[in-house]
C-alpha cells in the first residue's frame, strides 16, 4: 500500500543516534569530520522524529492489526479482546457471502483499468505528444477528472445514473415501470457503471504518466527510425513503446494500487451494496460503527495486506536489484 | 449510517483514515479514545453544571433542546453545558466516547442499543429518577427504558411511528378503502396496479428501509415475542416462521416500485407526493418530503394490516430517542435533577414546540398543539400493546449492518433463494452473537 514510506524506512532507521561520547576524540584528529555536534543533533532529530512517527503510525499499527485479526474485540476495553486463532479467517472464507464477490470485484477492477483506460490513456498521450493544435486544452480536459476527488466523482456520476431523475434514464426513457434500468441497484449493472466512472478518471491519470514518458524520449530515435523508412505504427511499435518500459512499470504498479484501494467512489455510489462489494468497504463496514467487529475487520484487512504484499514485494525486489546494479 | 433517520448521508472517511484502516486497524481502535478524551469538558466538576453529549446536530432539534435546557436553568439554577457532535460521527464514535471521559448525560436510542451499553457497564442505572417520572409514561415506554437486568437506564423524550402512508385524495378518487387485513392489502395492490398506479413506493439504496418492511410483516405474522427473540439472536432464522415472513414479503414484492435498489427513500417519497404511488411504508418523517401545505394536509396513514388474528395490530414500530447517563457522571445530583425534568410532560411539550416532526414519548404531554398527523401518531403509539424500535435498534448493530442489510438486499434481488439465504444469515448470526 505504502510503497513510498516503506522504502524510506531502512535509510531512516540506519541513521546513527547522536554519538556524543566519541565526538570530541575524533574531532581532534583533523578535518575529516564534516559534521559538528550540532549538525549531528539536528540530523538525528530530523531523521529520528519521522522514524518514530513512522514506526508508531505505520508499523506498530500494521502489526497490531495483524495480531487483532486472530482475536474478537468489540472495541470496549482491552479486557474484551479474546484470542480465537484462525476463526475469523475461517468465517471469512467459508461463511461470509460478501467476501469472495469482493475479491472478485477487486480483480475485475484491476483488469478493466489495465485493459481499457490504460491503452486509451497511452493513445491520447501519443496524439498529444505530436504537438497538435489546442494540445494544452485537450490535456487539461482529459486531466481534469484526476484533480477531482473520487468522492466528488461519485456524486457527479450518481446524478448521471440516478434511476428516476438521472441523465441517462431521462434521455432514453428507461425510468418508467415495465422498462426500468436500475444502474445503481442492479447487481449485473452497477459494478460496470462504477467502472465507467473510475475509467473516466484513470484515463487522464495514465495519459499524464505516458506523456511524461514520451517527453523523455530522445528525438534522435524518431529521426533514426524515420530515416530507416519506418511508418508511424512501426516507429511506435518497435522504437517508442520499448523505450517506454520504465513508464509501463510505473503504470502497472499505479493501476494495481488503484484497484486495491478502490473505495471512495463505490462508497459514495451505493456503499458497496449487492454487486459492488470491495475488500476495503468490507473492512470499513466491520470496523467503523457503534459496536464494531474489530477482530473480524482486521482479518479482512490482513487479507488485503497480503494481496498488496504479493504485488508490491516483487516490484520492490526488482527495483532494488536494478539500483544495486547501476 | 445505520440509523433510520431522514436526511442523513454517511460521511465518507478520508483516504488517510482508510489507509490506516487497511494498514493498521488497531490505529482506529486505539486512536479514537485518545481523540475523544480531548472532547470531555472539565467544566463538569462544579456542582452548578451538568454536561450533555448531544447528537442533535441538525438545526431544528439543536435549537429545540437548547430551549428546554434554558427553561431547566430557570427552574433549577443548573447550567446545561451541551457538547454537540455531528449525528453520524456521534454514533460511529459512541464506543470510544463512552470509554473515554464522556459527558454526564448523552443522547441515545431506546431498546437493544441502550441495553448493549448498559450491559457493558458504560451507563448508570437511574431507577431513582423513574420512581418520580414513572407515571408520565405508558407501560410500553417503561419496557423500552429498561436494561436486561431490569433496571432503568433511559429517559425517553420523543418518538415517531412507522405506518403505511397514503394520500386521502387518491384513495377518494379511486374509491379505495383502507385495508385492515393482508388479503385486503394484496387486493388493493392489484387494483392500484390496474389503475396504473405504483401500489407501494419503495427505495432501498440506503439499505435500511427494507428492514422496516421485514419488521412489520414479521411481528404481524409471528407476534411481538417472536420478533424480539429473533432480534436478540435467540430464535433461529431458519425457523419456519421466518420463512413464512419472507414468503409473505415475496407475495407483496411484485407490487413494489421498480428499481428500488438504486433509489433513496426521499426519491421514493416523491412518487407519493406526485400521486404516482398509492402507498408507502415508512416512518412519519416521510412528511418532510411534503413541502407544499396542501399536499401535507392530504397525507394520511394507517397501521400495517393484520396478518395473523392472534396478534392483530397490537404492535407499533416506534423508534424512541432520549437520554442516558454515562458510567461515572461528575455531577450526579445535577444529573438526577436534569433527567427528572426531561422526563416531565412540560419538557417534552417545550421540545415539541421547537421540533414538531416527532411526538412526545410521555402519555401526559399536552397534544392540543399537534397537527392531525401528529395526533394520530401519538394515539397509535399510546394505544399500542407493545412497541418495537427498528431492526437496527432492536438487535446488535454489527449484525444488522454487516449481515442483515446485505442479506435483505439479496432477498429483494432474488426472492426465490430464501432458504440458502436464511441458513447463511443463521450461521453468521451465531458467530456474531457468540462474541458478546
Amino acid at each position: 500500500m505504502n510503497t513510498e514510506t516503506t522504502t524510506k524506512s531502512p535509510e531512516a532507521a540506519s541513521v546513527p543516534p547522536p554519538g556524543a561520547a566519541s565526538a570530541p576524540k575524533r574531532a581532534a584528529r583533523g578535518h575529516r569530520r564534516l559534521l559538528t555536534r550540532r549538525d549531528r543533533f539536528t540530523l538525528a532529530l530530523m531523521a529520528g522524529v519521522p522514524t518514530v512517527l513512522h514506526v508508531a503510525l505505520v508499523w506498530a499499527t500494521a502489526l497490531a492489526s495483524i495480531a487483532l485479526a486472530f482475536t474478537t474485540w468489540d472495541g470496549i476495553g482491552f479486557g474484551s479482546i479474546k484470542w480465537v486463532g484462525l476463526q475469523n479467517f475461517h468465517q471469512l472464507f467459508a461463511d461470509n457471502p460478501q467476501f469472495w464477490p469482493a475479491v472478485q470485484h477487486n480483480v475485475i477492477w484491476f483488469v478493466v483499468l489495465i485493459l481499457i483506460p490504460t491503452p486509451f490513456g497511452l493513445f491520447l498521450a501519443v496524439q498529444l505528444d505530436k504537438n497538435i493544435r489546442f494540445s494544452r486544452v485537450y490535456q487539461t480536459a482529459f486531466f481534469l477528472p484526476v484533480v477531482i476527488s473520487m468522492a466528488c466523482i461519485g456524486f457527479v456520476w450518481q446524478l448521471v445514473y440516478n434511476p428516476d431523475t438521472g441523465l441517462i434514464n431521462s434521455l432514453i426513457g428507461a425510468n418508467k415501470p415495465g422498462h426500468y434500468i436500475d444502474w445503481i441497484g442492479d447487481p449485473k449493472l452497477n459494478l460496470w457503471a462504477v467502472l465507467v466512472a473510475a475509467s473516466w478518471r484513470h484515463t487522464g491519470y495514465m495519459m499524464i504518466l505516458y506523456l511524461a514518458g514520451l517527453k523523455g524520449i530522445d528525438p534522435s530515435l524518431r529521426e533514426a527510425s524515420a530515416l530507416d523508412g519506418a511508418n508511424e505504427w512501426q516507429t511506435f511499435k518497435h522504437v517508442i513503446f520499448p523505450t517506454l518500459r520504465p513508464t509501463n512499470t510505473v503504470v502497472l504498479v499505479v493501476t494495481i494500487i488503484e484497484s486495491l484501494r478502490a473505495f471512495d467512489l463505490v462508497f459514495v455510489f451505493n456503499k458497496g451494496a449487492q454487486g459492488t462489494e470491495l475488500l476495503s468497504i468490507l473492512v470499513t463496514n466491520n470496523i467503523i460503527g457503534e459496536s464494531s467487529r474489530i477482530g473480524y475487520g482486521s482479518a479482512i484487512a490482513v487479507v488485503l495486506l497480503v494481496i498488496s504484499l504479493v504485488v508490491i514485494i516483487p516490484y520492490l525486489v526488482a527495483t532494488f536489484r536494478k539500483e544495486r546494479r547501476s | 449510517m445505520h440509523l433510520p433517520l431522514p436526511g442523513l448521508s454517511a460521511p465518507t472517511p478520508s483516504r488517510r483514515t482508510l489507509l490506516r484502516g487497511i494498514g493498521g486497524a488497531a490505529a482506529l481502535g486505539a486512536g479514537i479514545p485518545l481523540l475523544s478524551a480531548c472532547g470531555g469538558s472539565d467544566a463538569a466538576s462544579d456542582s452548578k453544571t451538568v454536561t450533555v453529549g448531544s447528537n442533535a446536530s441538525d438545526a431544528v432539534p439543536k435549537k429545540a433542546f437548547a430551549d428546554v435546557y434554558a427553561a431547566f436553568k430557570k427552574q433549577s439554577g443548573l447550567t446545561v453545558d451541551v457538547n454537540t457532535k455531528d449525528h453520524n460521527t456521534f454514533q460511529e464514535q459512541i464506543n470510544s466516547y463512552l470509554q473515554g471521559t464522556p459527558d454526564d448525560v448523552f443522547n441515545w436510542f431506546a431498546g437493544y442499543r441502550m441495553q448493549f451499553f448498559a450491559a457493558k457497564k458504560l451507563a448508570t442505572p437511574i431507577d431513582d429518577v423513574w420512581a418520580k417520572i414513572g407515571d408520565n409514561f405508558p407501560d410500553a415506554m417503561k419496557k423500552l427504558s429498561k436494561g436486561e437486568d431490569g433496571k432503568y437506564y433511559f429517559v425517553p423524550m420523543t418518538t415517531y411511528p412507522w405506518a403505511v402512508f397514503y394520500r386521502k385524495s387518491v384513495f377518494q378518487q379511486y374509491g379505495y378503502k383502507v385495508p385492515t387485513t393482508w388479503d385486503e392489502l394484496v387486493a388493493l395492490c392489484k387494483q392500484m396496479k390496474k389503475d396504473k398506479l405504483v401500489p407501494i413506493a419503495f427505495g432501498d439504496k440506503d439499505a435500511w428501509p427494507a428492514m422496516g418492511t421485514f419488521d412489520q410483516i414479521n411481528f404481524r405474522l409471528n407476534g411481538y415475542d417472536f420478533h424480539v427473540q429473533l432480534m436478540a439472536g435467540k430464535a433461529s432464522w431458519t425457523d419456519a416462521k421466518v420463512k413464512a415472513t419472507f414468503d409473505h414479503w415475496a407475495e407483496l414484492l411484485p407490487y413494489h416500485q421498480d428499481g428500488f435498489m438504486g433509489r433513496t427513500w426521499q426519491d421514493a417519497a416523491q412518487t407519493l407526493v406526485a400521486k404516482k404511488a398509492g402507498m408507502y411504508l415508512l416512518g412519519t418523517f416521510v412528511a418532510q418530503q411534503f413541502t407544499n401545505k396542501d399536499d401535507l394536509d392530504d397525507l394520511d396513514f394507517f397501521p400495517f394490516p393484520e396478518i395473523n388474528s392472534a396478534y392483530g395490530q397490537d404492535t407499533v414500530e416506534a423508534p424512541t430517542d432520549g437520554l442516558m447517563v454515562s458510567k461515572a457522571p461528575k455531577n450526579h445530583a445535577g444529573v438526577l435533577k436534569l433527567l427528572e425534568y426531561m422526563g416531565s410532560p412540560a419538557a417534552e411539550e417545550l421540545y415539541l414546540k421547537g421540533d414538531p416532526s416527532v411526538v412526545a414519548a410521555s402519555s401526559k404531554a399536552d397534544t392540543s398543539a399537534y397537527s392531525a398527523l401528529q395526533k394520530k401518531a401519538f394515539d397509535m403509539i399510546g394505544g399500542a400493546k407493545t412497541l418495537t424500535q427498528f431492526m437496527d435498534r432492536d438487535s446488535r448493530p454489527d449484525f444488522t449492518s454487516t449481515v442483515m442489510q446485505p442479506g435483505l438486499q439479496k432477498f429483494l434481488q432474488n426472492p426465490k433463494g430464501v432458504d440458502s439465504l436464511l441458513s447463511s444469515i443463521e450461521r453468521q448470526k451465531k458467530q456474531i452473537f457468540a462474541t458478546a
